[in-house]
This record gives structure tokens, C-alpha cells and sequence, in this order.
């Protein structure tokens, strides 16, 4: 009997990756723009689907994919606002893969679809880790969460494209020190697209409704749609 | 209305699936080596990837029970995180601060800390392994 050591140096998360690309080459090739919209539990990212669908489903044919440990209540809102909405119950799991998402985008007709909206579960540790093969991924912060968030979740803040700093209307009740904040931000993304807003009274709304609808219509053109 | 899938099996924590992920590579690459058993993993975690933690063991021993790597321990290679400075060159550890603790600036860069992959397995062969000679 020989013991030895076999290196191996494979990446663990590579056959998710490999299915997050397979997704990404198929919304592709539908012109399905897509988002990942990550936060912390309560940030308000059914809240910014329910405003961001409701806003622009005249111009533009949406659905969302919903995360959720274990109900379908987000599902039924997006739904309720205006979108095709599918549910996906992670029975426990703490995040959604790039095998979940292919599960959900079988049942979609992807050729009705502009702009797909995936609302991952509430956790900022490890959906950053688990790629899904959408276009781009937001980052919903809110500000009850606190200021410190950044400096304490580095993973979360690098790797996303845009950050939406919802509940903006709260700002005169908590501390919240939106310098130290972005500085902390900017610092693990620099030049990271930022829209501080409130989904509870609109207020810069507008200058992300834009940024998603530019992102969307960018895509399209580009790909001759 | 909206549309309900389920998961066929019932995960319990984010641990499982890149566990399954592991075990995967680790039995392909046993088998490869001709392994009777997989005894050993070493696993390289860098401080910002944050994905797994020692109770992963647990999980190791339920999900292994039954295969070439039935039994086989854990090893975890944490690699801590290290930042650059691109504005003065300084480099530092992320749990000092975010910005450059040296001159403020914002324009970093990760040096280590975000690997996350399995380094190598120790195994039991019989000695006729399917490898090419080397
Ligand atoms: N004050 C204030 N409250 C908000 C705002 N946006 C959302 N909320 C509230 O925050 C709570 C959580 O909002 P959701 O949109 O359900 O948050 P979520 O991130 O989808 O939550 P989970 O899916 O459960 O993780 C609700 O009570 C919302 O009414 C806002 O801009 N301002
Ligand atoms: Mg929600
Ligand atoms: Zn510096």
C-alpha cells in the first residue's frame, strides 16, 4: 500500500462557474438583460423590484426570479406589481446557485423577457461567492444596516456593479455617516456606480430607473435587438 | 401569479453544495491517481472569500459516508487578506482599514485572500496507478 500526496489545485466553486457561464450564454442568446440584486435581509430589494417594475413596465417586458428560504411572498409581489414572476424555495439554503437559476429560467418563455430581475436571499457572505451568470449585480445597502457595512463585508462590495443605497428618508433618525460609508465603498470598488434613494418615497429613483433602462437598451442595441 | 419551483433535496446550509463540489473533485482526482481511499484534503481558504468555516466537517462526514473518501479529513490553509495601494505602493491587511492606512487612498487592489480551491489530497494507491509516468 503506497500513501502519497496528488496535487490538485482546482477551484471549488469552477462547476458553478461553468453553469453561470452556460446561463449567461443562454440570456444571451434570448437578449434577456439580467440583474442580480443582492443584500442583507430587510435592505429592501423586493421593495426596489416592486418600484422598479411597476415604473417601467410600460416600456419594457420584465420578470423576476425570487430567492427565498421558504415562502413565495416577494414572488407574489413582483407578480402583484406587474412582472412574470418565479419562485424559487432554497429549503434553507442560504443563497441561490447557478443551478437553481437554470432550474427557474427553464420555466420562463425567455423570448418575452427584456429585463429579468433575480432577487437573491437576504445574506451578504455567500451569494457574492456563488456567480448566477446574470449581465450585472447590484448591491441594495439601507440605512438602518449602519455605515459600517462595507468594512465589514469586503466580499459583497467587490464584486458588484452598481450599489443602491435604499431607505435614504431615514437618514435624519439614524447615524449614518454617508461619507465614511461611501469612502469604505469606494475604496473596494472604485468608480462603482452608486444611487442613494428611498423606495418608500421615490425620492432618486429616477437616476436608477435610468441607469437600469440605459443598461437594458445598451444591451439590446448591441446585440442588433 | 407567480411560479413555485422547490429544490428536489433538502439543503440545510450554504456549506452543502460546495461541499459536493469538493467531494466531486476530490474523488475525480483520486480516481485518476489510481486512489484505493482519499484520506486527506488541503484546502486553501483566503480570509476574504469567507465561505467556509470548521463545521464543514460535519457536513464532510455525511456527504463522504459511503465513498472512496469515507472518513477523510479536512485540512484547512487560511490565507490572509492582503491589500495594495496603487497611489503609494503600501500594502496592508484589510482588518486595518479599507482606504490606505498609509496616505488615504482609495485606489486599492486585493493581493491574496479571495483563493478558494482544494491544493492536494493524500491518498492510499495499491501502486498501479492510471497515470502516464511522469
Ligand atoms: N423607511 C423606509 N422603509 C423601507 C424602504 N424600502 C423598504 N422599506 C421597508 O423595509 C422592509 C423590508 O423591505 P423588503 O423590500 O421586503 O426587503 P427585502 O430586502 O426584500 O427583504 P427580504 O427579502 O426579507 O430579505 C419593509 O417593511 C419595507 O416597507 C425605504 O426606502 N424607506
Ligand atoms: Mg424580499
Ligand atoms: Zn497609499
Amino acid at each position: 500500500m503506497i500513501n502519497e500526496r496528488v496535487p490538485v489545485v482546482e477551484r471549488i466553486l469552477g462547476a458553478n462557474e461553468r453553469l453561470a457561464a452556460d446561463n449567461r450564454a443562454r440570456l444571451d442568446e434570448a437578449g434577456v438583460f439580467s440583474l442580480n440584486f443582492l443584500a442583507s435581509p430587510g435592505a429592501g430589494k423586493t421593495s426596489l423590484v416592486e418600484q422598479t417594475v411597476s415604473r417601467l413596465a410600460g416600456q419594457l417586458r420584465l420578470a423576476v426570479i425570487d430567492g427565498d428560504i421558504a415562502t413565495s411572498l416577494d414572488a407574489d409581489r413582483a407578480a402583484a406589481a406587474g412582472a412574470t414572476a418565479v419562485q424559487i424555495n432554497t429549503g434553507g439554503d442560504c443563497h441561490l446557485d447557478a443551478v437553481m437559476l437554470q432550474g427557474a429560467l427553464d420555466v420562463l418563455d425567455l423570448s418575452a423577457i427584456d429585463l429579468l430581475i433575480v432577487e437573491n436571499v437576504g445574506n451578504l457572505v455567500c451569494p457574492a461567492n456563488f456567480a448566477l451568470g446574470t449581465h450585472r449585480s447590484v448591491l441594495v445597502a439601507s440605512v438602518p444596516e449602519g455605515d459600517d457595512k462595507p468594512y465589514k463585508y469586503p466580499g459583497a462590495y467587490r464584486g458588484v456593479d452598481a450599489l443602491v443605497i435604499n431607505k435614504v428618508d431615514l437618514l435624519p433618525y439614524v447615524d449614518f455617516d454617508m461619507e465614511y460609508f461611501q469612502r469604505g465603498a469606494a475604496a473596494l470598488n472604485p468608480g462603482l456606480a452608486t444611487f442613494p434613494l428611498s423606495c418608500r418615497t421615490g425620492e432618486g429613483l429616477d437616476q436608477w430607473l435610468e441607469w437600469v433602462t440605459n443598461m437594458t437598451r445598451h444591451f439590446k442595441t448591441t446585440r442588433g435587438m | 401569479m407567480s411560479r413555485s419551483i422547490n429544490r428536489s433535496t433538502a439543503i440545510i446550509m450554504h456549506e452543502l453544495p460546495v461541499t459536493e463540489s469538493l467531494l466531486e473533485i476530490a474523488l475525480r482526482h483520486g480516481r485518476d491517481a489510481g486512489a484505493e481511499a482519499v484520506t486527506d484534503l488541503h484546502v486553501v481558504i483566503g480570509e476574504l472569500s469567507s465561505i467556509v468555516d470548521e463545521s464543514v466537517q460535519f457536513y464532510w462526514d455525511m456527504i463522504s459516508e459511503g465513498t472512496a473518501a469515507a472518513g477523510s479529513r479536512l485540512h484547512f490553509r487560511r490565507i490572509p487578506g492582503r491589500l495594495g495601494c496603487r497611489t503609494c505602493g503600501n500594502t496592508y491587511s484589510p482588518r486595518e482599514d479599507l482606504p490606505c492606512p498609509a496616505c488615504g487612498g482609495v485606489d486599492i487592489e486585493v493581493l491574496a485572500g479571495e483563493e478558494f480551491y482544494l491544493e492536494a489530497i493524500d491518498i492510499t494507491a495499491t501502486g498501479q496507478t492510471q497515470r502516464e509516468p511522469a
